[in-house]
């Protein structure tokens, strides 16, 4: 497959994606994509968000090559791309660097967020105290409760925190009650969206700034390993940890590219957030067309993952292109199996993993023990776990 | 003719400007929903809209928001609001219904099985707030094919240049949103309103309904001057939300009755 040039210019991948919101938004939403198709052929701006990325993210992350959880596992090495290490302990700062420029190029004054597991919240809270931004950032009271730590940072940054008690009060809540701030304040708002969802030209653009992950891997699996891996393995929710590290592998047909959803409490059980993986219906939800976790009616269902991060009932569009196209492949790891490569890659290799990246972990230790020494597993480790100290401690019983 | 021309055409000659009321189909309770429909039209409403519940209503504010997660609690559904519909049928054959709602639940039951039933029930215009223009042509082309009427939204923030993109799509009225902003309580420019309301009914061959935070009949009255219809939403929600049980009908019809008055003071 040659590389291919997607989305289309009205942002479909396949039947996918598209601009699917109310006309108020419209106008914003091509101001947007104006000043972005700018901007990225624009020397000065790239040059910029390097530079940001360089000094203020601390790029690029290393790849480790984790040895004694590979000759536990006896099979193929695991390699983890360290997204963990970023300021702010995840990849979602990458794209939060990006839309900020966009945004001080626009010159607007605010900027807001939706957030699940917290990590794309204080990622944005903390451009906007860098950039020096009014934010505010929107967040399911129920996830409030599961990460309280998380909250106190976005706070600390400076940032509004505003709970959302509609429907779920989870992230998809969270998405729409920032879509309504979009819609009412649209002149001198940015929305920073956190995945690679919501209306074109945001699929394009948060991949487009999250592919720095697979472009420094490309660079530094040749000079570590003399290749490139056999197998790119990432969790996704929205997907934009994964679709960062797939993209610039997409033209290497000889490398697996495996997207790992949160299977929950299994897919049989209905109970999990695994839209790709359980095959479910497309439909338009958050300005796009993608598959979709929703009832006999087309009304969205509540998912469940341990990860807030992936507790989403949609998936990035380009994903569900990915899919039905076969260049990725795409299962899913349940709460346990996620879990218990938490507390392996904790007592192995002394690295706490998100839960979210947890998942990927999950699919890459099932898989390494069937495969030769001689595979290399690149494993993208998109954030650090210390926000799930609380979700962690109270599986096991542990209250602080 | 369609009910919705032919509405508006009456209107025209009688010199009057056009009711439109809002209700979420299922609201309070569903075995309301017809008699709100026939009390509306008995207090005044020229045309009704009827909300389609959905799980995530992106542009609408808290009191629709709530009347939503009700309806759907009571087991509101597309296909039960089409039911409401060919109900409400036995006993009206003139006034227009509006279904208004999002994409998704049509998507389940697929576009062009959504535009047989719809046409069936007695459906007349179709308002799926999620279709922009830009993902619309289809399935406005397949609401056309069976006699419906496919509705959009104008809003403050659209260029003029799409106006003219519309005309190509839309039927029955535009729905021009007064303000940037979801659905219910705030302060309206109309001023501004006005102006705007007068410059697309100037360039459009379509009647032009002003909806979003009309609450009561001075400001229906003040907006009618420049546009054909208004469209109010929230307030009635409001209404039949505070409305002891029993009394739905008569606080909605006084409702109805007080916006008509303002209307006709036009």
């Amino acid at each position: 497959m040659q590389p291919y040039d997607l989305p289309d210019e009205r942002g479909h991948f396949g039947i996918y994606g598209g601009i699917f919101v109310a006309e108020t938004l419209i106008a914003a939403l091509e101001e947007l994509k104006d000043a972005y198709l700018t901007a990225r052929h624009d020397p000065a701006f790239v040059k910029e968000f390097e530079r940001e990325l360089k000094h203020y993210v601390g790029r690029p992350s290393p790849i480790y090559h984790a040895r004694r959880l590979s000759e536990k596992l006896g099979g193929a090495q695991i390699l983890l791309k360290r997204e963990d290490l970023n300021h702010t302990g995840s990849h979602k700062v990458n794209n939060c660097v990006g839309q900020a420029l966009l945004a001080k190029r626009m010159g607007k004054p605010r900027v807001i967020a939706e957030t699940g597991a917290g990590q794309h919240g204080v990622a944005a809270a903390t451009v906007a105290a860098r950039y020096g931004f009014e934010c505010v950032v929107y967040m399911g009271s129920e996830d409030i409760k599961r990460q309280a730590a998380n909250v106190y940072r976005m706070k600390l940054l400076g940032a509004t925190v505003v709970p959302v008690e509609s429907g779920s009060k989870t992230l998809k809540d969270a998405m729409n009650e920032a879509m309504r701030d979009w819609v009412t304040n649209v002149s001198d708002t940015f929305y920073i969206i956190g995945t690679v969802a919501g209306p074109h030209p945001y699929p394009m653009l948060v991949r487009d700034f999250q592919t720095i992950i697979g472009r420094e891997c490309l660079t530094q699996m040749t000079e570590a390993f003399g290749r490139q891996p056999d197998a790119v393995i990432a969790c996704v929710g929205g997907g934009s940890n994964a679709l960062g590290i797939f993209h610039p592998y997409i033209p290497f047909q000889d490398i697996r590219l495996i997207g790992v959803e949160a299977a929950g409490e299994g897919i049989a059980t209905g109970r999990h957030a695994a839209p790709l993986t359980a095959n479910a219906r497309a439909g338009v939800l958050h300005g796009n067309r993608t598959y979709l976790l929703q009832d006999e009616n087309g009304q969205i269902i509540e998912t469940h993952s341990i990860s807030a991060g992936l507790d989403y009932p949609g998936v990035g569009p380009e994903h569900a292109w990915l899919k039905d196209s076969g260049r990725a492949e795409y299962v899913a790891a349940t709460d346990t199996e996620a879990l218990a490569a938490f507390h392996t890659l904790c007592r192995y290799e002394g690295i706490i993993p998100a839960l979210e990246s947890s998942h990927a972990l999950a699919h890459a230790m099932k898989i390494a023990p069937t495969m030769g020494r001689d595979k290399l597993l690149l494993v993208c480790l998109s954030g650090r776990g210390d926000k799930d100290m609380h979700t962690v401690a109270e599986k096991s019983g542990i209250q602080f | 003719m369609s009910r919705i021309k032919s509405t508006f055409t009456r209107l025209q000659t009688e010199q009057r400007k056009a009711l439109i009321p809002f209700i979420t189909a299922g609201f309070p309770r569903p075995e309301l929903t017809v008699p709100l429909m026939q009390a509306l039209v008995a207090a005044g409403a020229d045309i009704l809209e009827l909300g389609v519940p959905f799980s995530d209503p992106m542009a609408d504010g808290p009191t629709i928001q709530r009347s939503s997660e009700a309806a759907l609690a009571h087991g509101m559904s597309l296909q039960k609001t089409l039911a409401i519909t060919s109900d409400f049928r036995k006993t009206d054959t003139v006034t227009p219904v509006v279904l208004m709602g999002y994409a998704n639940p049509i998507e389940a039951m697929g576009q062009e099985a959504f535009a047989r039933a719809a046409a069936e029930a007695g459906v007349d215009g179709v308002l799926t707030v999620d279709y922009a223009l830009e993902e619309a042509a289809e399935f406005a082309a397949m609401l056309d094919h069976v006699g419906l009427d496919a509705i959009f939204l104008l809003a403050p923030t659209s260029k003029p240049e799409r106006w003219t993109e519309l005309q190509k799509l839309a039927r029955g009225y535009v729905y021009y949103v007064s303000v940037k902003g979801v659905t219910g309580k705030r302060e309206l420019d109309l001023a501004e309103i006005a102006a705007r309301a007068q410059a697309i009914r100037a360039a459009l061959q379509l009647p032009v309904g002003v909806g979003f935070g009309i609450r009561d009949a001075k400001t229906a009255a003040a907006i009618a001057e420049h546009a054909d219809a208004i469209i109010v939403g929230s307030r009635f929600i409001e209404e039949l939300e505070n409305s002891p049980a029993g009394e739905e009908l008569a606080r909605i019809s006084a409702l109805a009755h007080e916006l008509r008055r303002g209307l006709d003071s036009v």
